[in-house]
């Protein structure tokens, strides 16, 4: 990301070589400026048209939902009983004091405090393993471990879900050839280490890519200079490359968070296994449960409205960083 | 002779070949734990692989009694049987993803290098307002989104149509932040003024000198869009209720909710599954170039 490409300020191009400039000046900065009043617009017309039909108007319509609700007038039978009205926050202390949602909330909050640290530990593990120096066996598992993020989170639950099966499970096998029996993992006890097991499996790869493509693009005259003064390479791996990679940990971080707060496909596919997981196990599947089981999508879209409130707080360092690094080299 | 190979090991501008070589050369055993923890990591994620591969070639019964990892003889008969699952539902499924993904990708990566181009190389009013729009649409959870997108599209009629699926797939807020690093980046200004000084019309610009040059990044675009389309559960879950508009995702989580009452049907569960997955590890083993990801720095390298 350097700055060598755009020198040029804008409006004011370089006249190519050899021409005579006065003719030449002028004739650029007008078409420039023809250009420029339309043309930006007509590229980004598709982007915008589908960002407020498929983005802004939902949300803007969830929050708009979330602020209504329907009034039964009568035995609410015949045409005109059902009428929606204005319900202030109403849909809001419903949902916050739902004891459901509350425990869904709970849930996967211990979920995320599992599942996150854990899978970036290892994704660093493996990266910094990955850059190392006489490790052996680099890329064959660089693609092994990546491999799963091509596996949607529907199969991968499906896949594990047949592994926990005792009567299938690998691991079963050899506990009970060791006499240990046979542990259920989708036993109520265990089915939380379950599913963070399914999202571990998924995402552990795609993290490690995001933080070994940071640990490349340090120069390696910095580790030079640190074994010259008799650093070891675990000093180096410490004190050099995860203080410099630290911006790609926080990200990942935040990415990882955001996931974890919208985990639904996991629960939902392993539900039919195991009768462990509730239909509000995690906070979407409230929330679709609400709007589809309960038809009441006044308190789906507030629902909606807070966990979409509570990933923007948890994502808003994300903004503050990308702001800061990413655009130095336009103009 | 000499000379260039001399020269050779100073090529690479991070210098990081050489003193690889120099001090590999002093350090004569190798890190074995760190090599057997990076095996062991492969081998924990590969073992659902292997699985699936081992248990779509055996029949129910062998499914539950046989020794987990054990091949047997059965997959051409799962394969018969899956096929013929409601006169080849299964493959519809398959074109049907195909089809959200492909041509929902193919849409995307078109809308994000406009808007991306547009937004990189030229100056109008409204553009930091517009951009900073789209950057916060990348932390809108998408999943969020999902049920008052069902909502409006039932007002307009259009939910359990392919419309339904494909339509909101297209934006990507993502791929056009990303679009405006790769066409900040790889496009040089110079190059637009001369085709301009030339009279090339805008959109001539566009299409023939910018997406060529933005290419490696729009494949990677692509890519990001096309798995996101493929993995993506909740929309078709919600938007669809015709099981032949169904994605593999969402047909294969009802099969298996059928083998809860007819365990037979586990077989073909297990069957779909890896040919489900086919596809996209062939994508991804073919195309390991593209997925360099650097969210530090805003960039995917290609």
């Amino acid at each position: 990301m350097t700055t060598s490409t755009t020198t040029a300020a804008p409006g004011t191009p370089a006249p190519p070589a050899g021409r005579p400039r006065p003719a030449d000046a002028a004739r650029p900065r007008r078409r420039r400026r023809r250009a420029g009043s339309a043309a930006p617009y007509a590229f980004l017309a598709p982007a915008i048209a589908l960002f407020a039909l498929f983005l802004a108007l939902p949300i803007g319509y969830a929050v708009y939902l979330s602020f209504r609700r329907v009034k039964v007038s009568g035995l609410g039978l015949g045409k005109n009983a059902r009428t929606e009205v204005w319900a202030g926050l109403e849909n809001y202390r419903t949902a916050l004091s739902d004891p459901d949602f509350v425990a869904s909330v709970l849930r996967v909050l211990v979920y995320g405090v599992i599942l996150v640290p854990t899978m970036l530990g290892l994704a660093l593990l493996f990266a910094l393993l990955l850059d190392a120096r006489r490790v052996r066996a680099k890329s064959f598992s660089r693609v092994s471990i990546f491999l799963p993020y091509a596996v949607p989170a529907v199969i991968s639950s499906l896949l594990w879900g047949f592994l926990y099966l005792p009567s299938v499970s690998p691991i079963t096998y050899v506990t009970e050839k060791l006499g240990w029996g046979s542990p259920d993992v989708l036993d109520s006890g265990w089915v939380m280490f379950a599913i963070a097991n399914i999202a571990l499996w998924g995402g552990v790869g795609f993290n490690m890519v995001v933080i070994y493509t940071a640990l490349k693009a340090i120069p390696t005259d910095l580790y030079e200079a640190a074994r010259l003064d008799g650093a070891s390479e675990r000093q180096i791996a410490w004190r050099i490359k995860v203080p410099i990679v630290l911006p790609s940990l926080i990200l990942t971080f935040i990415f990882s968070m955001i996931a974890t707060l919208q985990v639904f496909a996991e629960p939902i596919t392993l539900k039919p296994l195991t009768n462990t997981i509730a239909s509000t196990w995690s906070p979407l599947m409230t929330v679709y449960r609400d709007a589809f089981v309960r038809n009441d999508i006044y308190s789906a879209a507030a629902l909606s409205v807070v966990i979409a409130l509570a990933t923007l707080v948890l994502s808003f360092g994300f903004l503050r960083l990308v702001q800061r690094r990413a655009f130095s080299q336009e103009k | 002779m000499t000379t260039t190979t001399v020269s050779a090991p100073a090529a690479p501008p991070s210098g990081r070949a050489a003193p690889a070589r120099a001090s590999g050369r002093t350090a004569g055993r190798s890190a074995w734990g760190g090599s057997v923890v990076l095996l062991l990591g492969a081998a924990y994620c590969l073992l659902p692989v292997v699985w699936v591969v081992m248990a779509s070639t055996k029949n129910a019964s062998e499914l539950f009694d046989s020794f987990t990892l054990a091949p047997s003889t059965h997959l051409w008969d799962n394969l018969v049987d899956l096929s013929g699952y409601r006169d080849g539902l299964f493959w519809r499924w398959m074109l049907n993803t195909a089809l959200y993904a492909g041509v929902g990708g193919l849409l995307s990566v078109l809308v994000s290098a406009m808007a991306g181009y547009g937004l990189a190389k030229y100056t109008f009013r409204g553009k930091t307002a517009i951009f900073n729009m789209i950057l916060a649409g990348v932390l809108v959870p998408g999943v969020v989104l999902a049920i008052p997108q069902y909502l409006l599209l039932a007002k307009v009629g259009m939910t359990n149509t392919y419309w339904a699926v494909l339509l909101p797939s297209i934006i990507s807020p993502y791929g056009i932040y990303l679009s405006r690093i790769y066409a900040a980046a790889a496009v040089p200004d110079d190059v637009l003024e001369a085709a301009r000084t030339d009279g090339a019309k805008e959109g001539r610009i566009f299409f023939s000198l910018a997406v060529p040059m933005m290419l490696p990044g729009l494949v990677t675009v692509f890519l990001f869009q096309f798995v996101a389309i493929w993995n993506n559960f909740m929309l078709p879950y919600i938007m669809l209720g015709d099981d032949h508009l169904f994605p593999l995702t969402v047909g294969l989580s009802g099969l298996l909710n059928q083998g809860a009452t007819q365990p037979a049907m586990y077989t073909s569960v297990i069957t779909g599954a890896l040919l489900s997955i086919i596809p996209l590890v062939a994508l991804f083993l073919t195309l390991q170039r593209f997925w360099q990801v650097d969210l530090a720095a805003g960039a995917v390298k290609a």
